[in-house]
């Protein structure tokens, strides 16, 4: 292998590739080779760095400096600057915006001081289609050593002992459906990995799968040999195209190495793993549902049980875990369950990855140990709201969680505490709100999604959440009676109660839990008529403040429907009948002299 | 059913794709996933010589592929155009830039331009949350769209 002496590291997650770092990529490469600097700089296309804010990332090792908001253009200045004369790129640093100081280590980093990378920790630190560079992060030697060492019952144990729960967003003990799988009785199983992230906003596991595939091959192998299955399947989403890719590569040469296949380790072990396409269906995240979608079925769930540890994929005993469980399990095996186990709260163990996301001003993807609080998630990772505004609300768990408040904002992150707070895990979808966001038009949003994924199997899911979304509308036009609030919350808890399965048991958290925490807003809407975050446009109107306008005319030109008129230096007027209630107006408003009531 | 010929070439590379999946009824996703890279949707005539091979009813095609949003039985136009509206892009104003599209291109979401030019739809996530709100056209990603730039992006194509 060759010897190199720096390394340029450059983050080709889908955010970054979507901002031109192939192109960075490329121009480095040219830079390098125009000063003779090919042989001893390597430049590697990693996993995502979590920073998505600030990308494109661009990271030198082995001095680890951290430049962000690469362009194209930057390419020449850093091989000469840095590599050459030894000199940072300043304006390429990350500056603290508290502080205004700047920050050429990440390890300084607010964004990276709290987190520990368990399952993350090969993302942004390795080629991720190049299979030697996992191996140099002990990569395989998990397998290694539970294929030689240990019984399935023993490794087993292990993640028993580690008190590791399913990520995806049940919180199933991991170790205790291994051994269910392993008690079931059957000549064939399956190892099944759930890559079917559905949840807006949330792409954790699509981070993983990019930025460290074998990590999850890796552990569907241990899974294999401790409940007997030869067969694992990747059920990914058809979306994710490049995390596809990266997989395919992956599998490709784990096979050329020996690492799947027939006799691995020369143990006699065979473990192989094969592809299955989502095709865009939110409840194919239910497990029952994802298998009858891998059987070229419509994704519908069925009743449980049997569960698919008994009775799974083409009626085999099949075990179920989601990408960033897997992700977990190599370094537990390594490590020892109580490693793990010694991270965390009581009840949860480890540490959870979550894509922060919304009104923050550090979006990305982190990971941290169970027992953080959201505050430190929010405040300190995430470096406060964006624009100076005011915290509202944070939703986690997605279409099936709730959103939390100011008072929440202390609690210690767990499976358990989140359940008891009105929200939940879910696989890690965390979105902030500021100020302006209408929670009713929150919740709305939510239920517009559930309405749309409801696979229609079941009543209660089916009408409920219709019914469900056309009184939020009615909320948010203003036209709904005071009596329509308690049929809400009737109708809400009837569909938690009834529905067959995950999806419609969880769909009506998003009303209850701003129907809890936000009773006021529901209440103005309703009795007022007015929205307080001033979201929902049949509520509000635009005016023109006849002491501040000024007759600059820039409105009216900028109205897209001509709603403005007025002479030139003279005050200017909106006709409500004709106004869109687009807003442009206001935002060009150079006087401040526009105002929505 | 509406009656579109298929070229006989490519009904025969449809037969070869239901072949390589061993006319397997268990693998009608992944069939459906390469007949909609050839002919760019799922029309009927196409649901129905798949359920042919896989033997399995066209009802049964046709279930599976009106449950999965990835699968179209619509052509798309030749620049489709893809609004991001999960949840980080929704609070930070993407029903503000969808509806600037609708009102330029005047189509309503799943629907094509009359001259075949641009397609308009919705898409949860497509995981680059930091340059919300994202709009992708064609294999082109647009971060950070506001609403006055739509008109600006319209013009390149």
């Amino acid at each position: 292998m060759a010897k190199f002496k720096n390394h340029i590291l450059v983050c080709a997650g889908t955010g970054c590739r979507a901002s031109q770092c192939e192109e960075i990529v490329e121009n480095l490469k040219l830079a390098l080779e125009q000063n003779g600097l090919n042989k001893e700089v390597q430049v590697v296309r990693t996993g995502c760095f979590g920073f998505c804010e600030k990308g494109p990332v661009v990271k030198m090792v082995p001095d680890n400096t951290f430049y962000v908001q690469v362009t194209p253009d930057d390419a020449n200045e850093l091989v000469l600057e840095h590599l050459i004369k030894g000199r940072k790129v300043n304006r390429l640093l990350y500056v603290n915006p508290e502080t205004k100081e700047v920050v050429s280590d990440s390890k300084h980093m607010g964004f990276y001081k709290k987190q520990i990378r368990i399952a993350l920790r090969n993302c942004g630190f390795i080629n991720p289609e190049n299979i030697d560079e996992y191996i140099a992060r002990d990569g395989y030697s998990a397998l290694g050593k539970v294929l030689v060492e240990k019984t399935p019952e023993e490794a087993i144990k292990i993640i028993k002992d580690s008190g590791l729960r399913g990520r995806g967003g049940g919180g199933f003990p991991t170790g205790l459906k291994w051994e269910l799988t392993l008690k079931s009785k059957s000549e064939q199983k399956y190892v099944v990995c759930n890559a079917d992230e559905g949840d807006p906003g949330a792409f954790m596991d699509r981070s993983i799968l990019e930025g460290d595939p074998h990590s999850v091959l890796e552990a569907m192998a241990i899974c294999g040999y401790c409940i007997g299955a030869d067969t694992g399947l990747v059920y990914i989403r058809a979306e994710y195209p490049l995390a596809i890719q990266r997989l395919k590569i992956a599998i490709e040469q784990a096979r050329e190495y020996g690492l799947l296949g027939k006799d691995i380790f020369g143990t006699g072990f065979n473990f192989d793993v094969e592809i299955r396409y989502g095709a865009g269906a939110f409840v194919c995240g239910e497990e029952t549902a994802l298998i009858h979608s891998m059987e070229g079925l419509r994704g519908e769930p069925t009743v449980k049980p049997p569960f698919p540890s008994v009775r799974g994929y083409k009626e085999k005993p099949t075990n179920v875990n989601n990408v960033e469980t897997f992700a977990n399990i190599p370094p537990i095996i390594l490590k020892g369950g109580e490693w793990f186990s010694s991270i965390g709260t009581e009840k949860s163990k480890g540490t959870k990855v979550f894509a922060l996301a919304g009104k923050v001003n550090n979006v990305g993807l982190i990971e941290v140990p169970m027992g953080t609080t959201l505050r430190e998630v929010i405040f300190d990772i995430g470096g406060g709201i964006k624009g100076g505004k005011k915290f509202k609300a944070v939703q986690t768990g997605g279409p099936s969680g709730g959103c939390l408040t100011e008072r929440h904002l202390d609690i210690p992150i767990d499976y358990d505490n989140l359940i008891a707070s009105g929200s939940m895990m879910g696989s890690g979808g965390m979105i902030v709100m500021d100020e302006d966001d209408c929670m009713v038009s929150m919740a709305k949003f939510y239920l517009e999604f559930t309405v749309e994924e409801s696979c229609g199997k079941c009543a209660p899911c089916r009408i409920g959440n219709k019914r469900l979304h056309e009184m939020l509308e009615k909320i948010t036009l203003g036209k709904a009676l005071e009596g329509d609030l308690i049929k809400l919350r009737n109708l809400a808890n009837v569909i938690k109660d009834t529905s067959l399965c995950g999806l419609g048991q969880t769909s009506p958290n998003p009303v209850l839990s701003t129907m809890d925490n936000f009773n006021d807003e529901y209440q103005a809407h309703v009795k007022d008529g007015k929205c307080p975050a001033g979201q929902c446009k049949a509520l509000m109107h635009y005016i023109i403040d006849s002491h501040l306008c000024v007759g600059c005319t820039l409105c009216s030109r900028v109205c897209p429907v001509d709603a403005i008129s007025g002479e030139r230096k003279t005050p200017h007027a909106i006709d409500t009948s004709v106004c869109i209630k687009c807003g442009a107006c206001m935002e060009k408003c150079k006087f401040g002299a526009i105002s929505v009531q | 059913m509406a009656n579109i010929k298929i070229p006989e070439s490519k009904i025969e590379e449809l037969r070869g794709i239901c072949k390589k999946f061993n006319n397997d009824s268990g693998e009608l996703i992944n069939v459906l996933h390469s007949a909609q890279v050839l002919f760019g949707y799922l029309p009927a005539e196409v649901q129905e010589l798949i359920a042919e091979e896989l033997n399995v009813s066209v009802a049964h095609v046709y279930g599976v592929v009106t449950f999965y949003s990835f699968f179209s039985m619509l052509p798309k136009g030749r620049h489709p155009i893809s609004i991001c509206m999960g949840t980080a892009c929704y609070v930070r104003g993407a029903e503000k830039v969808l509806e600037e599209f609708k009102r330029l291109l005047k189509v309503k979401v799943g629907e094509t331009t009359d001259d075949g030019k641009f397609s308009l739809s919705c898409l949860r996530c497509v995981g680059a949350c930091g340059l919300a709100p994202v709009v992708t056209i064609g294999e082109r990603v647009y971060g950070r769209v506001a609403a006055e730039d739509v008109k600006k992006i319209l013009g390149e194509y």
